[in-house]
């Protein structure tokens, strides 16, 4: 039930991969989609827990993330709810999503899945939704050419 | 409240999901309008299962039709498109570069936890 799947293969061990996501010194090392710093990383990790990141993007933007672990099992998974928010006002009108990351020990390293599912229909069952991503990027990319309706 | 943008988002998503709605997408990007007719003719469905395909795009605001005489017309309606994929693409941008660099530090670590004998 994916919308958004990434997998990396990473040359480290699944402990080390989990402290770096959970940990506010790991977090700080590689949070955010540029070079930019991250400014604050809160984690609290346990169910209910909170987290809170805030990072400054290299072109001077600020953005916030705030959520909840909502499962925790050491070394293999994480569960956490997630929404952008912006000097504590949450953007997207407060719309909560859900991220979930899965480690998996292999002979490099850790395999890491990171997904964001997106479909609560009786579509997220279907079979094929690993490819889908993929499919609609392809499908979209088109779509990029700025189209005029 | 549910608020209307997430509605839509899911909306959009849940009718991308389907092979034979992405292939009737891509079909009207290409041609900017087809037939009801017209589209059905490359799929070994029946026409009505690509009216009820049809509907679905509709219901997500992803395609309009217009009727004229007895020829339905059916053209591409991107908004929501764009939407879905301004979404996806923060995300993915967010995420790929993040775990790229998430990747690379692990990988400093585990080389450090090497050289320290583990």
């Amino acid at each position: 039930m994916t919308s958004l799947t990434i997998v990396r293969r990473i040359r480290a061990r699944p402990s080390i991969v989990f402290e770096a996501l959970t940990t506010p010194d790991g977090i700080a090392q590689w949070w955010g989609p540029d070079a930019g710093p991250v400014l604050l990383a809160e984690t609290d990790v346990r169910i209910g827990g909170q987290f809170r990141v805030r990072f400054r993007m290299l072109d001077g933007t600020e953005h916030e993330s705030t959520g909840e672990y909502l499962e925790v099992v050491e070394s293999k998974r994480l569960v956490v709810s997630w929404q952008w928010t912006s000097g504590g006002q949450s953007e997207e009108d407060g719309a909560m999503s859900r991220i979930e990351i899965d480690l998996k020990r292999i002979d490099a390293g850790t395999e890491i899945t990171f997904t964001h599912p997106r479909l609560r229909t009786e579509a997220s069952r279907a079979s094929h939704e690993r490819g889908w991503a993929g499919a609609l990027d392809k499908l979209v990319g088109r779509f990029s050419m700025e189209r005029v309706a | 409240m549910v608020n209307y943008q997430e509605r839509q988002l899911d909306r959009t998503f849940a009718a991308l999901v389907d092979g034979t709605r992405r292939a009737i997408l891509a079909r009207l990007e290409r041609e900017d309008s087809a037939s009801v007719s017209e589209l059905a003719k490359p799929f070994a469905i029946k026409l009505p299962a690509v009216m009820k395909h049809l509907d679905v795009l509709h219901d997500a605001g992803l395609i309009t039709r217009s009727k004229a005489g007895r020829i339905v017309t059916v053209q591409l309606r991107p908004e929501p498109m764009r939407e879905a994929m301004d979404w996806l693409r923060r995300y993915e941008r967010f995420w790929s570069k993040s775990l790229n660099r998430l990747a690379a530090y692990a990988e400093s670590k585990e080389a450090e936890a090497r050289k320290r004998g583990r």
